[in-house]
């Protein structure tokens, strides 16, 4: 039940996503512009970023992305159509919906923001499988905190800073792992050297998961 | 003046920490050298952040249980003690930090978690301030104050653990439980901690009866 429900709105997400195509185009157009503006500013033309500044700024720019791409997910839906949601699904699958939704989005977003990001400032990157288990893993973990404070976010009325100021001290933990674990990937580090990142990640993605199936229902209401 | 027998245990307590944790004999090690006191003053104020943050936690699902606005009214106050409880925290351990690391601020892991804690819960204040709605607001401030709790669990219980701490006790720096929390820091280290978190309950108690009272006020006027 809760699962076809899932898979019906996660369609409709994605049809949705289809039709008004300007939106994730507005997203692809952010990130290269923001990729270009990093690439002119550190003026790469007489030599390239060191690893650890290389690193840092590529999650950065995703986090960013991260919080404009996802603060659109419950803002964007009308009034209208929100109660009728509420009269038909319940508000488990709307979360959990949106959160896979967002999580494929993410993940769309942040191969594409590495392959310009490798084409323009150059590619120091010795792991790269490892290198994308990571960026899976953080699509999966930006995606599923971002949702729930989206969620909370769009009840206010100054939503945008509001995303952002909610946002950033919750993501911080799981930044520093991924960027921990992204830099291992980049000095091409044997992946067990990773596990123990790995692992508080998917720990702490399982908390922000479960605390957000517990929670949403309360905040549907309102 | 009658107060009940929890206040007095709190008067006691803290008189008991501040003299004699100022007079007593202390242990002298290298570095710490007197600063070791800070020890009553400085680590007590995470323990009472942590526990009243975490009333505020437990009256927030309280509130999405059962909404009554005094539940709503405790989850607030006890936040915004905590948040007093962690600017103490920190500015205790920032001057602490200058005489023993040279710095005020010095890039420790402790210290990074601490700081965006504060964020989180300076975050939450915004947040309720941006409702007009009594309701809406003591709904979704409690939604947010549970989900930033358990986000917060990650960073200060296990980041910490995972990367080297100048804190005493960390990555091989001496520490207070290796040798030489001995028997005179205990005797004042444990009713430092229970008087500082009565001190702070106390507080709640208060701010909340004030506010329940104002609200009557309002109601009736």
């Amino acid at each position: 039940m809760l699962l076809k429900e899932v898979i019906y709105l996660m369609q409709k997400d994605f049809v949705l996503e289809w039709r008004q195509k300007y939106a994730f185009n507005g997203m692809l157009l952010y990130v290269g512009s923001t990729v270009f503006i990093c690439y002119l500013s550190f003026s790469l033309r007489f030599g390239s970023l060191e690893v650890p500044v290389w690193n840092a700024l590529y999650w950065i720019i995703l986090l960013f992305t991260a919080v404009n791409a996802i603060a659109k997910g419950f803002a964007q839906e009308s009034r209208g159509r929100l109660l009728y949601y509420y009269s038909v699904v319940s508000p488990q699958g709307v979360i959990l919906a949106k959160m896979i939704y967002n999580a494929a989005l993410m993940l769309v977003l942040s191969l594409l923001c590495f392959t310009f990001y490798a084409v323009v400032i150059g590619n120091p990157v010795q792991d790269v499988g490892m290198f994308l288990v990571t960026i899976v893993l953080g699509a999966i973990g930006f995606a599923s905190s971002l949702t729930m404070i989206s969620g909370i976010a769009a009840k206010a009325a100054n939503t945008g800073t509001l995303m952002a100021v909610l946002s950033f001290p919750v993501m911080v933990p799981m930044l520093l792992m991924l960027m921990k674990m992204s830099k291992n990937a980049i000095d091409g580090l044997d992946p067990s050297v990773s596990l123990d990142e790995a692992l508080v990640l998917l720990a702490i993605n399982m908390i922000v998961v479960t605390v957000s199936y517990i929670l949403f229902p309360y905040l549907w209401r309102s | 003046m009658r107060l009940s027998w929890w206040k007095w245990l709190t008067i006691l307590l803290l008189l008991y920490t501040v003299v004699v944790g100022m007079l007593s004999e202390v242990p002298r090690l290298a570095i710490l050298n007197e600063t070791i006191r800070n020890l009553y003053f400085h680590v007590p104020m995470w323990f009472g952040m942590i526990v009243i943050l975490l009333v505020s936690v437990v009256y927030s699902i309280k509130y999405l249980r059962n909404p009554l606005s005094r539940n709503d009214i405790i989850a607030y106050e006890a936040a915004k003690v905590g948040i007093l409880f962690g600017v103490l925290g920190i500015i205790t351990g920032m001057e602490w930090a200058r005489f023993t690391w040279g710095e005020f601020w010095s890039n420790d892991p402790k210290q990074n978690a601490s700081a965006i804690g504060l964020l989180i819960y300076f975050a939450y204040l915004i947040l309720r301030g941006s409702f007009q709605d009594h309701q809406q607001r003591a709904r979704i401030g409690a939604v947010y104050n549970i989900f930033a709790f358990a986000a917060l669990i990650p960073l200060l219980f296990i980041l910490p653990r995972l990367t080297d701490s100048l804190h005493p006790g960390n990555g091989g720096n001496p520490g207070f439980n290796a040798y030489d929390l001995d028997s005179r820091l205990r005797a004042v280290f444990y009713p430092a901690v229970l008087g500082w978190t009565l001190l702070g309950v106390w507080v709640v108690h208060l701010r909340t009866r004030l506010e329940v009272l104002k609200q009557r006020f309002y109601e009736n006027a």
